[in-house]
This record gives structure tokens, C-alpha cells and sequence, in this order.
């Protein structure tokens, strides 16, 4: 079966959910598996870079990689990966946007060394010993990998072709992926393989959606009964729906629970959390100062809701001060 | 939105002066910067001005772009309460204003380097007055020059490609 | 199977073998998330040719604890759930047993069910995975097969297409489930402190009491796999018995008040390498019990009974060393809470005919146990006339200051400790996760394994696959699981003389 054409699918710095997702096309991978040549798949076979390495350049038709970027060696597999390939797609929200792990990105690694090895009440560890990226033994060495100072995006190391968003894309936009690019039919570069409408346009609870929202109290959702059929927002319980794309068939919601985020924005918003701070902040219903931060408030970690997702592909990417 | 500095001149000069990314409502504040300007006010040169038809247009995605592009201080000028143009545009602003305020803590960026004030048509001393103020607020926190910093956080990826092909010839020698 | 996916597979894995020759100098691992796809392990030779240390290193760092902080702690079951996609409900419910505990609030008995109901499936699920995907590979197509069949399609083609369509399609049901009440089967919602978002509703229950009823048929069936394959075989047990295989070190468990495995709640109770009752304890008391050390070489912490102390890596009684995940539950038990399962664990043990049973190899065994427990515990509480309860929630009216959690994930005891402000805003997070736990005694396996196949400076073929089935048993999170899916970590495996050159080098 030479002609078949080849993808490859990578893992960054990942959870592993992006890999449950396409074992979870069950019994759909089977039909996946029959019609491309998958040439190159760590979590499923045996693989060698250097047999990357040795394929001609654009040999490869499409890659999908997920997981955020954090060390040398990921950034040079994207690039290796790159240039194999016609097309590399972004998989999942760690690769698209930075996912949970970019979070990380508003503290320093010096935090996070000292936290972990120092601070953590069960270390036992009076040498202050932290692993070292070099530690010397009987002339050699065991070498550890040092990592980056920042949590990136996929796109922000090499050029990505499309995304396939969402922790984890579910197995049904991965079906069509790889039914769209077997098709040649390609979209333009840059899309995002998902709907572009925001998730409130899917969302099963629309009906219950006011026109004019007006929030006179941030609920967190452990303080509140929540209403299993009415919209999040007018329960006044934060629902990234407004600023995200829709596409997930609106699971967590079928599961009593808001939005957060995962699949982004759509196309026409360039900052995910900004926007849903526009759209929160419009709705409070106050006027005076002190009642609009008394309401505003009840939103205790704007960062962390706002970008849980994206905080990597903000306009900031980061603390500026870590 | 391409990421390309606003000025990179300014940015990597080792002479620093404050950037002040300016958005003025059309209907009050732009129009008493005119004022100001045709009454030969002096406020600071450090100021870009960019009109939008009402401070509740001001996205907080322009505010952050702004700071991403190198600017080292934002300043929103609108209507006073209850004289929006649109009715409730400048409200929405205030709202916004105190939660991006806090989202720009949350990652950093001082307190001094956002600044919202009312403004109105016939008020240009007030004008001068909010920017010279802040610019000596922003010149008193330092650069911000985010255009730099990201430069600096991407310089470990620079070598990686040239790196990556070097192994790449190596291994196949 | 069909035959060209089978050849596309095959060809896949020869090319994919035949390359791993490669010289990569340096493995470069990402230490800041859960999880990575290399492992690394360094063999040093002394001048006599034999193995004076073997390091099993883990490149991981859990940077969760820090980035955690300043976030609402009602965030901390989706947010943790990301350390792991394999075992995201674990994480899930770690955490929202951290929040009761930080908010002093007792979830609903219909919540508790809900609660209990969705781990089992989720281990139920994660064990067959395990079983016949990543570390049952080695014993069903047996540890001598050659690599092109020690994977999932291997295990097809021994057991029959039959068995493998069964095993796709009742772990898609069985995560279906999860997803209906978790809305998401990767990262699920449901965890509240204080109770679940969503319960069953009464007209969709026939149909999940028929997946209960299928999932025991299933485990049962497994089981009896198990037994057929490896147990009538001596040389299966001769490994599993084998004194490379074998640690003396303590256990912990989660047990219920008759000392029974149970899986979502009891206290924490830890045995001797003799088998005597060291400890147990509730999980807030963990603190006094558990300890880390910090070796240089690792970004993983070796977690030590306090008490005894850390001893570097030795067994036995006087060392702190411990063990979690299945075979150490068993060993930290009296016996198991239903009927099936409990025979099962009293065969396991005449078998030995000893107790504690210090076989790492055991574990598989064990695991399938565990999976019948599971399989009987969802259906007692599936038909448990409450199930279908809507009352859900408890809400929390307490001022919220110190919580910890801890469940038994699929590959061991699982804490989460969280403190906060009275706003419930985090300001302190300790994590201690499955494989943490057994990180000690797994570096032993290795160094262990590494010892009993290099003589006198010659490394027998098999090696590598020896020593990755030491810690495959384990079934190690850090790696994380599905990144070895048909039973394959990435791995690099270096021999050096002693004069640190590298004589030796394996890879897959």
C-alpha cells in the first residue's frame, strides 16, 4: 500500500486526554487506520526520529501534534515535524492556545523549583537538593532536560496549518479532519476545524438566555443550586460561553456544569479572556464604582478563568513579571 | 493583528521615553484634545492619540495590544456619566475598566499604566493636565517595552532550527 | 483483525524497531508536566563487568502545585484532572473529596453513590486498558514474543477478534457512562464539594443496570483470560516468582472498616513487609506519615514511610520504602468487599501461599481482581434504589480553611491537599500522586532487573524488555500510561564502563 497517504501524530507537552481522544474513536480508528499510512506515532509504535529525520521533506500529508511547547527537545520535533509535513495541525487546546499547563506562565521557574523541592510540607530535604540538568557520576553524567522560562503554543514556534481545538477535541471533529483532508478539499490556512460560532449559539440552554443580561451577582457554583435547564450567566455563574467557539457538543453544560473555555475563541477574537471580560463586565448591572467592584468582586481569579485555557496565546502571554 | 512593534525605534533606544497609547471618545475627550491643542495647551509629545466614536468601542483587546505593541501606559478618555453619546457606552467602559485593571495586576503590568477619565468637549486643560500626569506617572514606573520582553523571552527559541539541522546533518555523516 | 491493518502494523513497528539504533546523546524531557514520553534509564558498571547502579529517571515536574495558587479551590477537580487524560477521574475525585474536606461539608448519600459509582466504572475501564493494552501484552502474548506482538493487536490475535471487538466496545460503553454523568470522559465536571452536578435520571437507568451487568460478565471473562493464559503456565510464575521481580517493602491502601479494598473512600492503612498493621490512618493524618526525598539525578520525589525513614533504595523492614496500586491493595487488606471478588483474592493468596506478596509481577493479577471488585460494585450500587435521587447537593455553609483527599487511583493511593484562605482562595497545594508513591521501589525494580541480566559486562538480549517489564507493572502514570498504549514506553536504556564510556545502547 504505498500510495496511501501518511500522517503522523506527535505528543508535546501533554496531558494524554489528546491521545484518549482518538483512541476513543473506538471502533471509527479502525476505518482511520484503513485509509492512511500512519507513519509516525510514539504513543502507538515503536518510532526513531532519526527515521523522521531521514523521510524527504513534505513527505508526510498531515501531523497533528498536541501539547503545549516547554522544552528544547518538543520545539525541535515541531520543527522537524514542520518541515515533513504538508500540513501540521495544532491538536488539542494545549497546542492551539497553551492549555492548563500555560498557566504556569504567570509564575517563575525559581518558584516552582523552590515550591516543589523546598516547600511542599511532605519534602524532607534540609540540602536544599533540587535535580540538577547535570549531575556528575564516575566521570559521566545523568542529564535531566532544563526547561524553557515560558509556556507556548504550537504556533508559536512553527508555522501551523489548522487547529483542532478543545481538552481534548472530541473524536467526532477529529473524524472529520482527517475525512476533510483526505477529501483535498482544504480549507484555507489558519482555520480553526471547528464551527465558528460562539458555543451560547449551540448551547442547549439558549432559550433561557436573556437579551439584555444583566448580573447583579457573581455565583460561584459551590454556593448555588444550579438550575439544570436555564442558561449559566443568568443563574449568575461565570460561563465562558460567550467567548468561546462552539463545537463541543456542549458536554460540560450536559453535565450541569459552565462552560470554561477550551475550544478558544472564534475567528473574529484575537484574546480570549479580554473578551469575556468585555461581555462579563458589560453585564454587571451597577453604575456606581463601589457597587460595579462589589459585584465584579465575586469574580475571584479573573486570569485563571478567563485564560484557562489560552493564557500562552494572550495578547500578554504571561506575567510580565515573574 | 500583526505583531509588529509601534515604534521600535523608541523601544530599543537606551534613551526611554514613556509611551502613551491615548483612545479618545469622538464626541468629548478627542474634541478637547483639539481644544486643547488649538488654545496651545502644552501637553507631553510622549502621546498617541487614536479616536474611536466612543470609549464604550474601546475592547479590552486594544488596551492589551496596545501594551503588547510597546506601549508603556493606556489612557481612555470619555463622557462624563449620563452624557454618553450612546447613552450607556461609557458605563460599560467604567465596568470594564475596574476588572481589566485587575486582570492587568494579575499579569503584572502596574496599576499607573491604565488610567480612564471623563472628559468632556470644552474641559482641554484637563486634557494636558491627565496627560502630562501620567506620562510622569508611567516615566516614574520605568519601561514597560513589552516588545522587548517578548523579544528576550524568545530568544532561547532563535538557535533551535539551526540546531535541530546541524544534529540533523550530524547524525546522518 | 484485518489483515492489511495488520500488515500496515506490522510493517510500522519492524521499520520503527529497525531504526532504534539510534545515537541520540541526550533525551531531552519536558519537566514541567505531568507527563513525558521518555523515559531514561543509566546502567553503571563496575571494573568487573557487573552493575554497581542502575537509574530509572522520571523527567517530570508537577508545576500543578504552583500555578494552582490564587485560583478558587472550587476549580482545583477540572484543573488537577489535566495532570492526566488516562486517569483524569482519579484526579477528579481526589480533589472533590479535598473540597467536602475543605468546606466541612457531607455530600448526600445519593451524591456519595453517584460519586463512588462513577470511579468504579472509570478503574473498571482504566484496568482493562492496562490489561489488554499496556502491561497485559507482556503475559497474555507472553514476555518472550517478539515485539511486533507484545501490543493490543497481539493480544487479539491470541485471545481471538471476538474477545478484541468486546474489549473496544464495552470500554466505550463503560466511558459513555462517565461522560453522561461527568459530561466529559476526559476531564469530567461532576465533582462539587458537597455533592455532584447532575444525577441519573430514572428513565435512563435500565440501560446503565445492563452495562453493570455486562461490565461483571466482562471482568469475570478477564479474569478467567488471566488465569488460562499465565496462571497454567509454571514459566509465567516462575518470572512472577523470581527474585528480580521480588522487594520486601511495606504497602498502603485504602481499606473500609472491615480492612476491605475499597477504592473511593476508608482510611489509608500501610502494612510491614511482614504483613503486620504498620498504620492507619485517616487521610488528613498523611502529613505524619509520608515523607519525600529529593534525589538530584530525578524530577520525581521518593516518597518514605516517615516514621522509618529514608534509607536509600533497600527493602525490607527497616527501610520507608513503600508500594501502592493493586498488588500493594491487596497486601494492605484483609480481604475484598463482594463475593466474587473476595474468592478471587483468596485464591491470589493460597497461590502464593504467603502474605504480603512481594512479586511486582503479581500486580497484573491483582489488577484483574480489582477490575471484578469494580464490576461488582457498580452493580450493587446501580440497582441501589437511591440512584436515581436528585438530591444531589449540600451546599456548603462553612468557612473553608484546610482540605486533603485522597482516593485510590487505578496505580495507587492519590492525595490532594489544599489550604486556603477563608474566601476559599488557594494558598498552599500539595499533590502526592499514585506513581509517586511506588517511584522508590520501581527505581529498585529496575536497578534489580538491570543486576540479575548483565554478567560480567555482557548484556543479554531481552534486557530492555526486561527491565521495562519491572516497572511496566507498576503501570506508571508518569509515563502516562497511554504513552506506552500497546505496551511500549519510549525508553533509552545506557550501559556505561567504568570509565563512563557507553558500551551499551537500547532503545524503543
Amino acid at each position: 500500500m504505498p500510495d496511501k497517504p501518511k500522517v503522523a501524530f506527535y505528543w508535546c507537552a501533554s496531558c494524554g486526554g489528546c491521545e484518549e481522544s482518538i483512541v476513543d474513536l473506538a471502533e471509527d480508528i479502525l476505518e482511520v487506520a484503513q485509509a492512511v499510512d500512519i507513519v509516525f506515532w510514539p504513543v502507538a509504535m515503536d518510532f526513531k526520529r532519526k527515521h523522521v529525520e531521514a523521510m524527504p521533506d513534505g513527505s508526510i500529508l498531515a501531523t497533528m501534534v498536541n501539547g503545549s511547547i516547554r522544552t528544547s527537545e518538543q520545539e525541535e520535533m515541531a520543527h522537524l515535524l514542520r518541515r515533513k509535513s504538508q500540513i501540521l495541525i495544532a491538536y488539542g487546546s494545549c497546542a492551539h492556545t497553551g492549555g492548563v499547563p500555560s498557566l504556569a506562565n504567570q509564575f517563575s521557574k525559581e518558584q516552582i523549583l523552590r515550591t516543589v523541592y523546598e516547600e511542599a510540607p511532605t519534602v524532607v530535604n534540609e540540602q536544599k537538593v533540587r535535580p540538577q540538568p547535570r549531575h556528575p557520576y564516575d566521570g559521566t553524567a545523568l542529564t535531566l532536560p532544563e526547561f524553557r522560562g515560558l509556556v507556548r503554543s504550537l504556533d508559536q514556534v512553527v508555522e501551523v496549518d489548522y487547529y483542532l481545538p478543545g481538552c481534548p477535541p472530541t473524536p467526532k471533529l477529529l473524524k472529520q479532519a482527517v475525512l476533510t483532508l483526505l477529501s483535498g478539499q482544504l480549507p484555507p490556512k489558519g482555520t480553526v476545524l471547528a464551527p465558528d460560532t460562539a458555543q451560547c449559539d449551540s448551547c442547549p440552554r439558549k432559550e433561557s438566555k436573556p437579551a439584555d443580561l444583566k448580573i447583579t451577582e457573581f455565583k460561584r457554583p459551590h454556593w448555588t443550586q444550579i438550575d439544570p435547564e436555564k442558561c449559566f450567566l443568568a443563574q449568575g455563574i461565570i460561563c465562558m460561553g460567550p467567548a468561546t467557539r462552539s463545537g463541543c457538543e456542549a458536554q460540560c453544560i450536559k453535565g450541569n456544569m459552565p462552560c470554561t473555555g477550551c475550544f478558544g475563541p472564534t475567528s473574529r477574537v484575537r484574546d480570549q479572556g479580554a473578551k469575556i471580560l468585555s461581555a462579563l463586565a458589560s453585564s454587571v448591572d451597577a453604575r456606581e464604582p463601589e457597587e460595579i467592584e462589589k459585584i465584579l468582586g465575586g469574580i475571584p481569579d479573573p486570569v485563571g478563568t478567563f485564560y484557562r485555557y489560552s493564557l500562552a496565546k494572550s495578547l500578554l502571554r504571561a506575567k510580565v513579571t515573574r | 493583528m500583526e505583531d509588529r512593534p509601534i515604534t521600535d525605534k523608541l523601544v530599543t533606544s537606551a534613551d526611554w521615553e514613556p509611551l502613551i497609547v491615548a483612545f479618545f471618545c469622538n464626541w468629548c475627550t478627542y474634541t478637547a484634545a483639539d481644544l486643547a491643542g488649538v488654545s496651545r495647551m502644552g501637553y507631553d509629545h510622549n502621546v498617541r492619540v487614536i479616536r474611536v466614536m466612543c470609549s464604550g468601542r474601546v475592547d479590552p483587546q486594544f488596551v492589551l495590544d496596545a501594551f503588547a505593541h510597546g506601549a508603556d501606559g493606556v489612557l481612555i478618555g470619555g463622557c462624563h456619566p449620563g452624557d454618553c453619546h450612546y447613552v450607556e457606552g461609557n458605563y460599560k467602559t467604567l465596568r470594564r475598566y475596574y476588572l481589566l485593571k485587575r486582570v492587568l495586576r494579575d499579569l503584572g503590568i502596574e496599576e499607573g499604566r491604565l488610567r480612564l477619565e471623563w472628559i468632556a468637549a470644552s474641559e482641554g486643560e484637563k486634557v494636558a493636565k491627565t496627560i502630562n500626569e501620567m506620562v510622569e506617572q508611567v516615566r516614574a514606573l520605568g519601561p514597560l517595552r513589552l516588545t522587548r520582553r517578548f523579544k528576550e523571552w524568545d530568544a532561547e527559541l532563535a538557535s533551535i532550527e539551526a540546531q535541530a539541522r546541524s544534529e540533523e546533518v550530524a547524525t546522518h555523516a | 483483525m484485518d489483515e492489511s491493518i495488520q500488515t500496515v502494523w506490522n510493517e510500522a513497528q519492524t521499520r520503527a524497531n529497525e531504526a532504534y539504533t539510534a545515537q541520540r546523546r541526550r533525551i531531552t524531557v519536558d519537566p514541567i508536566t505531568r507527563l513525558e514520553g521518555h523515559g531514561k534509564i543509566d546502567i553503571f558498571l563496575n571494573e568487573q563487568g557487573e552493575v554497581e547502579r542502575a537509574y530509572f529517571q522520571v523527567p517530570e515536574l508537577r508545576g500543578f502545585e504552583v500555578f494552582s495558587l490564587g485560583r478558587p479551590a472550587e476549580d482545583m477537580p477540572q484543573i488537577t484532572s489535566r495532570i492526566c487524560g488516562v486517569c483524569p477521574t482519579a484526579h477528579h475525585m481526589a480533589s472533590t473529596k479535598a473540597l467536602d474536606d475543605l468546606y466541612h461539608v457531607e455530600p448526600p448519600s445519593p451524591a456519595k453513590k453517584l460519586r463512588e459509582l462513577v470511579y468504579n466504572v472509570f478503574m473498571l475501564e482504566d484496568h482493562a486498558l492496562h490489561v489488554y493494552v499496556l502491561g497485559g501484552p507482556d503475559f497474555i502474548v507472553g514476555p518472550d514474543a517478539p515485539p511486533e506482538m507484545r501490543n493490543v493487536l497481539g493480544v487479539i490475535q491470541t485471545v481471538g477478534i471476538d474477545i478484541g471487538k468486546r474489549v473496544i466496545s464495552t470500554r466505550r460503553r463503560l466511558r459513555e457512562f462517565i461522560a453522561y454523568l461527568g459530561g466529559k470522559v476526559v476531564h469530567p465536571v461532576l465533582g462539587l464539594p458537597g455533592g455532584v452536578a447532575k444525577g441519573i435520571a430514572p428513565e435512563d437507568l435500565p440501560q446503565f443496570q445492563q452495562l453493570a451487568k455486562d461490565g461483571l460478565e466482562f471482568a469475570l471473562f478477564t479474569l478467567q483470560v488471566f488465569k488460562d493464559v499465565v496462571l497454567k503456565n509454571p514459566a509465567y510464575m516462575d518470572l512472577i516468582t523470581s527474585d528480580t521481580y521480588t522487594h520486601r517493602t511495606y504497602y498502603m491502601g485504602l481499606v473500609d472498616e472491615q480492612n476491605r479494598v475499597n477504592f473511593y473512600d476508608g482510611k489509608i492503612r500501610v502494612v510491614s513487609p511482614e504483613g503486620k498493621e504498620y498504620a492507619k490512618f485517616a487521610a488528613q493524618a498523611y502529613l505524619d506519615y509520608i515523607a519525600e526525598h529529593v534525589e538530584p539525578w530525578s524530577y520525581v520525589k521518593f516518597c518514605y514511610l516517615r516514621g522509618v525513614g529514608w534509607k536509600g533504595f533497600t527493602d525490607g523492614v527497616e527501610s520507608g520504602i513503600y508500594s501502592v496500586a493493586p498488588l500493594a491493595r491487596l497486601n494492605a487488606s484483609d480481604g475484598m468487599a463482594t463475593p466474587e471478588a473476595q474468592k478471587a483474592y483468596e485464591e491470589f493468596f493460597n497461590t502464593f501461599g504467603h502474605k504480603p506478596v512481594h512479586h511486582t509481577l503479581a500486580n497484573h493479577w491483582a489488577r484483574v481482581i480489582e477490575m471484578v471488585y469494580a464490576a461488582e460494585r457498580i452493580n450493587e450500587i446501580i440497582n441501589d434504589p437511591e440512584i436515581t435521587s436528585q438530591n444531589l447537593r449540600v451546599i456548603p455553609t462553612a468557612t473553608p480553611t484546610v482540605g486533603v483527599g485522597v482516593v485510590e487511583a487505578p496505580r495507587g493511593t492519590l492525595f490532594h491537599h489544599y489550604e486556603t484562605d477563608e474566601k476559599g482562595i488557594l494558598r498552599r497545594v500539595n499533590l502526592i500522586v499514585a506513581t509517586q508513591n511506588n517511584s522508590a521501589r520501581m527505581a529498585m525494580s529496575v536497578e534489580k532487573a538491570a543486576k540479575g541480566l548483565i554478567r560480567a559486562g555482557e548484556v543479554s538480549e531481552g534486557l530492555l524488555n526486561k527491565v521495562e517489564m519491572a516497572f511496566r507493572a507498576y503501570d506508571p502514570c508518569h509515563a502516562c500510561a497511554t504513552h506506552s498504549l500497546p505496551g511500549q514506553m519510549p525508553l533509552v536504556l545506557t550501559v556505561y564502563n567504568p570509565r563512563g564510556e557507553v558500551i551499551h545502547q537500547q532503545r524503543r
